[in-house]
């Protein structure tokens, strides 16, 4: 929708290219993780990478994120070969992984403390994202005594607070409750709608992924690479109920069958 | 709630200390079955005890001259040790440089027990202050050394790569994520090598002294003083546990937030 609002072509911002990764097996050999992996992703595009569990999705984004290089191929983010962890590309991480030592405050302004920016600016910047995410008044609280889905939403003002280009968000909703998981996923939409970015989004949940996605690309089991892929042309905020969605989600449902 | 339960949990050790007590003055004083000369009783052990504060016979020295020169020997030697140890293992864990050039003589200092240093100390600076402070700093800088580095080590790769994607330098890495993930263990290092220094002080006396609570309990059982003894113990007893108070406040202090 939105793209074709500004009715420009927008250019493959990120491109993942024969990508293929390997990693020592515990006995000996290697475990092929991916394998002609190869997508691109446009400019504040939405897009969700869809796979059944224990495919490699943590592992293309720890690879877009930098942590891990590819074996073989290429990724290129904003024509830049990625070849280590950079402040522009985020990452909301699977389990949540909050600073325990750390108010949900000092969690959220960490980016702008490591680059230096002064106290008044960031905490500014932070209580900006705390609100964005819902979180006012629970500043001063640690992350253990928080819920889970408290932790996610911290863990989500931390990565935006930090203003990546690119936002890697690793199956975060995955360990919460139905209905938290639908706020979040609502609550989401509306932040993504008001500060555009780039996000992967990797889940295994195929209404999320239609609720949330510009473009779906289902994976294949390890090694993985893209079997499928699927414009999402629903206006927005979408309906689960809605017969356009339930078609579509029927017929993802099947290629996912196929490939299991 | 919380503090209720710890004021209840209080009475219950002060009816368990009555108790003993009473049934230590029954044995002594109030039935006979043990003699001073054997078992002296609670009355005994209190006037011994004032008595020694102002009286240096029969060793030569006041309790407060006793317990003053065991404690300079143990805090010169658990500082020193703590300044060095901690800094020591901290640059360990994080330069692999610095572990492969300390690590062989680390390793043949860590396996000898501290108080199999006395011998050798006392050979080289006699009986006095530096022999001891450097046995008992020995014994300090092997625990802090070594719980420094394993709570830097035990750093969780994931914390590292969120400093990483907030493009944290190695540095800020180091004093701001590994840092404070090791501090429970370092505070255990603190509490165990403070624990580990009062020991071997007083062994240390125990085997070669003329001066402090380890020598003074030494002179009293060649003469048969038994009340002098448990005077002895009891002030290692106690000055022991009050020197854990400042630590324990600074672990409270720092992990204000639950532990980690
Ligand atoms: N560092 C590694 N060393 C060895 N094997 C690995 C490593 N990382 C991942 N793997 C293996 O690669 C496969 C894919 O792992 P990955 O975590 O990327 O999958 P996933 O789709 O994110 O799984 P999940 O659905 O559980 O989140 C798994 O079989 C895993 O054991
Ligand atoms: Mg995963």
């Amino acid at each position: 929708m939105r793209m074709e609002q500004t009715g420009k072509v927008k250019k493959d911002f990120i491109v993942c290219k024969d990508v293929m990764e390997e990693f020592p097996k515990a006995d000996e050999g290697m475990f092929r993780v991916a394998e002609n992996l190869n997508f691109t992703v446009k400019e504040n595009e939405f897009l969700v990478l869809f796979g059944p569990g224990q495919c490699g999705k943590t592992s293309i984004l720890n690879m877009i994120a930098g942590f891990d290089l590819p074996t073989s191929g290429s990724i290129t983010v904003d024509g830049q070969e990625v070849k280590g962890p950079g402040a522009e590309r985020g990452m909301v991480f699977q389990t949540t992984c909050l600073f325990p030592w750390l108010t949900v405050m000092g969690n959220v302004e960490y980016g702008p403390k490591v680059r230096g920016v002064g106290k008044k600016e960031r905490r500014k910047k932070a209580q900006h994202y705390i609100d964005l995410v819902g979180l006012q008044g629970f500043e001063n609280h640690f992350p253990v005594k928080i819920s889970g889905g408290m932790k996610q939403r911290v863990g989500i003002a931390r990565a935006y607070c930090n203003e990546p280009v690119v936002m890697l968000m690793d199956e975060p909703f995955g360990h919460l409750d139905a209905q938290t998981r639908y706020l979040m996923q609502e609550d989401l939409m509306k932040i993504w709608e008001r500060e555009k970015r780039t996000v992967i989004f990797v889940t295994n949940n195929i209404e999320e992924a239609l609720y949330l996605a510009d473009r779906i690309l289902v994976l294949t089991n390890c090694p993985t690479k893209v079997k499928a892929e699927y414009k999402i042309d629903l206006p927005r905020p979408r309906d689960y109920t809605d017969p356009d969605f339930l078609k579509l989600r029927k017929e993802i449902s099947e290629v996912v069958d196929h490939t299991l | 709630m919380q503090k209720k339960k710890s004021k209840y949990l209080w009475i219950l050790s002060a009816v368990t200390v009555v108790f003993v007590l009473f049934i230590w003055w029954l044995v002594t004083d109030g039935l006979g079955i043990f003699t001073s000369n054997t078992l002296p009783s609670p009355i005994k052990i209190v006037q011994a005890f004032i008595k020694k504060l102002t009286d240096p016979n029969p060793d030569g020295a006041t309790l407060g001259a006793h317990l003053l020169s065991s404690l300079k020997i143990v805090l010169s030697g658990y500082l020193l040790g703590v300044v060095i140890g901690i800094p020591m293992g901290i640059v360990m864990a994080w330069y692999e440089k610095a572990d492969l050039m300390i690590r062989p003589v680390f390793d043949m200092i860590r396996t000898v027990p501290g108080i199999a240093w006395v011998p050798v100390m006392v050979v080289f600076c006699g009986i006095g202050f530096t022999s001891k402070a450097i046995v008992i700093f020995i014994g300090a800088v092997v625990a802090n050394v070594i719980n420094a580095y394993s709570g830097i080590k035990q750093t969780k790769q994931v914390h590292l790569w969120v400093g990483a994607t907030f493009g944290a330098s190695n540095w800020q890495l180091l004093t701001k994520i590994a840092l404070p993930s090791a501090f429970p263990m370092i505070i255990n290092g603190l509490k165990l090598s403070l624990g580990g220094a009062w020991t071997t002080i007083v062994a240390a006396e125990l085997l070669a002294s003329n001066r402090g609570i380890g020598y003074m309990i030494q002179q009293a059982r060649g003469i048969l003083r038994p009340d002098i003894i448990i005077v002895g113990m009891f002030v290692i007893g106690i000055v022991g546990s009050l020197l854990m108070l400042p630590i324990s406040l600074l672990e409270k202090k720092v992990m204000k937030g639950g532990k980690w």
